[in-house]
């Protein structure tokens, strides 16, 4: 037992660190038990082994099957020896083992004979272990003495039939149904527990018979109850039946409102306050109803004990959501409570002052918040902001005060959601209070210019510019976009309508050192003034220049370059839609990077044009139409083998082309006439049009050969597809790299591929999710709800959902803070045949287990939003 | 059943979060990793405020948890977001009390661990069940008033020292020899 301790640096307390349990090994313990087999039992040593083992328990150990049986059958010796203090050890043991039915005969008599003992403990603890252990056939045999503990004079006795009685009637209700007689006595009991256990057994025999259990509420609240635990269940049954009669009694008073009501003059708290809880709670509750119940959480707002502030304010704060009114004779408690030690106190004590304040109260309430902010957690402070939020719509003419205190926190220290939550309530002043608008603008302004947040950076200047146009003096709000001129789309939104002044500012930007900014400005400023002087700037232009552009950026800057000057002007549909994918082969080795300053790193290689120039090369292709997507490169060798091959999935409205793209690594041989022969048989949709062999691959200089399928028009079809690399090798002889001339047919078995649903969606972005989500309007919407399973966490089952349906998340909301219990993912896509398809997940975690998932779909086809369903429906 | 006052799990904590001894009585927390999780989350949580005079109490991941610290003992109770949070600061004052008198006072991680026989019991007399019965997990107070709890649980210690004569001499001396060592221990 004595282990050596394990000194701390400061050993000005050797003991502290001392535990009976130091090194403590399961296998030793193990042999230990050994002990409860000698003749001679020595109880406190056996009790000692016991402790050990319940706490290997308890520390997560477990044992295995093997484990736990021997040391059962090892605990059942010790029913031997007559020590209580031994044989309370052996019935706890006994219940964590859970041993399994064939195993418990073994003890059964023993435990029988404990129940019919003199000795009330042993009485108490079998009937408590054999009720636990037992499978349902032995329990006829006991029934009789189970009937006779729940009636036993010890009350401890009692209680244990009782509350083996509530396990059991999950199991075998008929049984226990039959004891209702004694259970109604038992309810009559003095002690105070056995009442309470009694009755929770009585309703639950009787939950499913309505009549039953009125006829219980209506006999015990007219007062025979004394547990207070007893008397708080009585008070959850009487609100269920209020609840469920409230529709026959429409006139006149409530039933048992007055049982209730009664419940409020109990000397126990816990009474007091369920009673107080449970009117709150009532169907359409009357305001003559609420007062009595919050006379008494008023009381309790000023009591010593946490818990107690803690349940009224929680409470209260609920009622102000319905009945603020009812509230406001607590404000003066409540705001003594905005310094509570406790912070969920002084939170849900603000939030309550906020919903019941009156338009007086708000600045001294905002004076006070404000030394309050700086040391709460950020989760609070957002539930703050947002009830600042609802007062300041509920008192305009406030604005002021809230306004500088929303920007005085803005200006704090604040992670990401707590910004964005400050920085959503003042655009929602700003939208809705037009006396705000000019002070909220200028708050905005000055928080940009110092913004650790791109994405809130952004939204702001999109505001900016929608809004600033409309503003007594735009001028101002110039000056800090021209501050953030990179961000140009909002900046000339804002400049459409402000043409005088956005002259001056695109003039300037004529001689910006940044060449883009300087093509930009030129293409803006020649569309204004080629427009003329007009102040209708025509719809178009507005169109050209802010209207959603459906092409990334990339793309269309890489076909700008490609484009030669000629007679011919650009043609933008010509840009191909899909996010470019930079393939595998090509990723740089990290430190290449070239150090000279001369030029220009090269660009990304246009992995999409290159596809689709060489395709158009093949002749056997050519009629296919125009290329929809290309995947990204699915290896089908593991790394390191003789061929390296992967494939890239090639989508046509009516084609699939596989590109596989082969390497060969062993210097002494040359591959020729390398095919793929591919079976389509688990993908039946699917037919083998043509084939395109590489002719020659020699050694470390990869190649490509084709296969290319046909399927039904504008159908996402799927399937799986295996393949087989067949080829001549034919020996080099690695001195002169001279080929023989022979060479020997061989194949490669290469690994499966699959097209899948997300190979028929192109990732396009969009930048505002909202107004494209309402522009595109709820004419072929489809929603539905579906249930995930058992996941990890929220991160996961949402990665699980993107990855499915292939489509760009926007606005960051792929991120899922970690513990969250609700996720909100926005995604966006074109679908095969051009429709633009716009999705909305919302994900809610059930308990620690289950993730459900509500989908929303808008697109311009219904059939394709159905389709959406589809996808996740068999996913 | 959904109607009765449940207690989630109730547990008992050293001064750096590690446990001394747990009861789960709900299957909200399938695996260990799930319960060392929480268990960080309620100390982590918990550690900087002053739960020494009264019970404290703090709501998080739609649970409330209410709590009392003594010495290096962490004591919490955790309930149900809809949970009557005095039932629950009633059920940890009885833990909480009732291992201050099985502890005689000398309330701190080496004498609860030297006891942990008295302290498992005593959890056992307040809360009944938390057993998977039909993959129901039931749990129900079982006794909330310290005094009642303490007596339960060291009624075996004054029993067992009684009937002196069924022990034999062996026994007796090994007994006696084990206080000894106990003794030099401390």
């Amino acid at each position: 037992m004595a282990q050596p301790f394990l000194k701390k640096d400061d050993d000005h307390d050797d003991e502290a660190d001392y535990s009976p349990f130091l090194g403590i090994e399961k296998g030793a313990v193990l042999q230990e038990a050994r002990v409860f087999n000698d003749p001679q039992l020595d109880p406190r040593r056996c009790s000692q082994v016991i402790t050990k083992l319940l706490y290997l328990l308890n520390q997560g150990e477990t044992f295995t099957k093997v484990e736990a049986t021997e040391v059962f059958f090892a605990v059942t010796k010790l029913f031997q020896s007559r020590d209580l203090g031994l044989r309370r050890m052996v019935y706890v043991i006994i219940k964590e083992l859970s041993p399994s039915a064939d195993e418990v005969i073994i003890v059964t008599s023993s435990l029988m004979k404990d129940m019919t003992s003199k000795t009330d403990m042993y009485r108490a603890n079998a009937i408590r272990v054999l009720c636990r252990i037992t499978d349902g056939t032995l329990l006829t045999q006991i029934e009789r003495y189970l009937k006779q503990a729940i009636v036993d004079k010890n009350p401890v006795v009692a209680s244990a039939a009782l509350v083996s009685g509530i396990h059991l009637l999950q199991t075998n209700p008929e049984i226990v149904k039959r004891w209702s007689n004694e259970v109604q006595e038992a309810v009559q009991s003095r002690a105070a527990l056995v009442q309470f256990h009694a009755l929770a057994l009585l309703h639950q025999i009787r939950q499913n018979d309505r009549l039953a259990v009125n006829k219980l509420v209506s006999s015990l609240t007219r007062g025979s109850v004394r547990s207070p635990l007893a008397q708080c269940l009585l008070i959850r049954y009487t609100s269920q039946v209020i609840r469920e009669s409230a529709s026959n009694t429409q006139t006149g008073d409530r039933p048992f409102y007055d049982f209730l009501e009664g419940c409020l003059r109990h000397k126990a708290e816990m009474v007091i306050f369920e009673a107080a809880r449970a009117i709150t709670e009532l169907n359409g509750v009357t305001s003559r109803e609420l007062t009595p119940a919050i006379t008494v959480l008023q009381l309790f707002l000023s009591s010593t004990k946490p818990v107690l502030r803690f349940a009224a304010v929680r409470t209260l704060n609920k009622v102000a959501m319905t009945h603020p009114i009812a509230v406001t004779n607590c404000n003066i408690d409540m705001e003594s409570l905005i310094s509570d030690q406790n912070r969920s106190i002084a939170t849900l004590a603000i939030t309550t002052l906020l919903k019941t304040g009156n338009e007086s109260s708000v600045d001294r309430l905002m004076k006070q918040i404000t030394t309050f902010m700086s040391d709460i957690a950020d989760e609070f402070k957002i539930v703050v902001i947002e009830a600042i939020r609802s007062l300041c719509l509920k008192f305009p003419l406030k604005h002021r005060s809230l306004m500088n205190f929303l920007s005085n926190i803005l200006r704090e220290e604040g992670g990401f959601e707590y910004k964005k939550a400050i920085v959503d309530s003042i655009v929602i002043l700003i939208r809705d209070i037009p006396e705000a608008k000019e002070s909220g603008l200028l708050h905005l302004c000055e928080f940009i210019e110092d913004c650790e947040f791109t994405y809130l950076s952004t939204q702001i200047l999109h505001f900016l510019g929608i809004e600033g146009p409309k503003t007594s003096d735009p001028s101002k709000y110039i000056r800090y976009i021209y501050n953030r001129v990179h961000l140009e789309n909002a900046t000339v939104r804002a400049g459409i309508l402000l043409q005088p002044h956005i002259f001056v500012l695109l003039r300037r930007c004529l001689f910006d050192t940044d060449d883009e900014v300087r093509d930009r400005a030129t293409l803006y400023l020649n569309t204004l003034v080629a427009d003329g002087a007009v102040v209708e700037t025509g719809e178009d232009v507005k169109e050209f220049l802010f209207g959603s552009l459906d092409i990334p950026l990339v793309n269309l800057e890489r076909s700008l370059k490609n484009y030669e000057p000629s007679e011919e002007s650009f043609d933008i549909n010509s840009v191909p839609k899909e996010v470019k994918i930079q393939p595998l082969a090509e990723k740089k080795a990290p430190g290449k990077k070239p150090t000279g300053l001369g030029g220009p790193p090269p660009g990304p290689p246009s992995t999409i044009d290159a596809y689709e120039k060489l395709l158009s090369s093949i002749p056997e292709f050519s009629n296919f139409g125009k290329l929809f997507k290309s995947s990204a490169p699915v290896e089908l060798t593991e790394a390191e083998t003789e061929y390296a091959v992967n494939v890239v999935k090639h989508i046509f409205d009516g084609h699939v082309v596989f590109q596989y793209n082969c390497t060969n690594t062993i210097p002494e041989q040359l591959l020729e006439n390398v095919t793929v022969i591919v079976d389509a048989s688990e993908a039946e949709e699917f037919a083998e049009v043509a084939s395109k062999p590489l002719r020659s691959l020699p050694y470390d200089s990869p190649g490509q050969t084709f296969v290319a399928f046909e399927k039904p028009e504008g159908v996402p079809a799927v399937g799986k597809f295996s393949n087989m690399l067949r080829f001549i090798v034919k020996e080099v002889d690695p001195s002169t790299g001279e080929a023989e001339d022979d060479g020997v047919e061989d194949e490669y078995q290469l690994e499966e591929l699959e097209v899948v649903a997300a190979d028929y969606m192109l990732k396009v972005g969009v930048s505002n999710f909202r107004n494209a989500w309402e522009s595109m309007g709820p004419d072929c919407e489809r929603v539905d709800e579906y249930g995930l399973g058992p996941r990890e966490n929220l991160a996961e089952a949402v990665n699980a959902v993107i990855n499915l349906l292939g489509m760009q998340p926007c606005e960051g909301t792929e991120v899922v803070p970690s513990n969250s219990r609700s996720h909100t993912c926005l995604l966006s896509g074109v679908y095969i045949g051009n429709v633009k398809v716009l999705v909305r997940l919302q994900f809610g975690i059930d308990g620690p287990k289950d993730v459900a998932m509500k989908l929303a779909v808008r697109s311009e086809d219904e059939a394709v939003s159905d389709v959406i369903h589809e996808i996740v429906a068999s996913g | 059943m959904e109607l009765c006052p449940t207690i989630k799990n109730i547990l008992l904590l050293d001064s750096e979060g590690k446990r001394i001894a747990v009861k789960y009585y709900s299957d909200d927390w399938p695996t260990n990793a799930a319960k060392e999780a929480f268990e960080k989350a309620v100390f982590t949580k918990t550690q900087k405020t002053n739960a020494r005079t009264e019970a404290e109490i703090t709501m998080f991941d739609n649970y409330i948890v209410v709590y009392k610290f003594v010495q290096d003992l962490h004591f919490f109770v955790t309930g149900g977001e809809n949970e009557n949070e005095i039932i629950l600061a009633t059920v940890l004052q009885g833990f909480f009390d009732a291992v201050g008198l099985l502890l005689r006072g000398t309330e701190d991680k080496k004498e609860a661990l030297e006891n942990l026989d008295l302290i498992l019991l005593c959890l056992d007399e307040i809360v009944d069940g938390g057993y998977e019965l039909s993959f129901i997990v039931l749990s129900i107070i079982l006794e909330t008033d310290a005094n009642v709890i303490a007596g339960k649980v060291d009624s075996h210690s004054m029993d067992a020292g009684a009937p002196l004569s069924e022990q034999t001499i062996t026994q007796a001396l090994a007994t006696a020899r084990e206080h000894l060592t106990r003794s030099l221990l401390k």
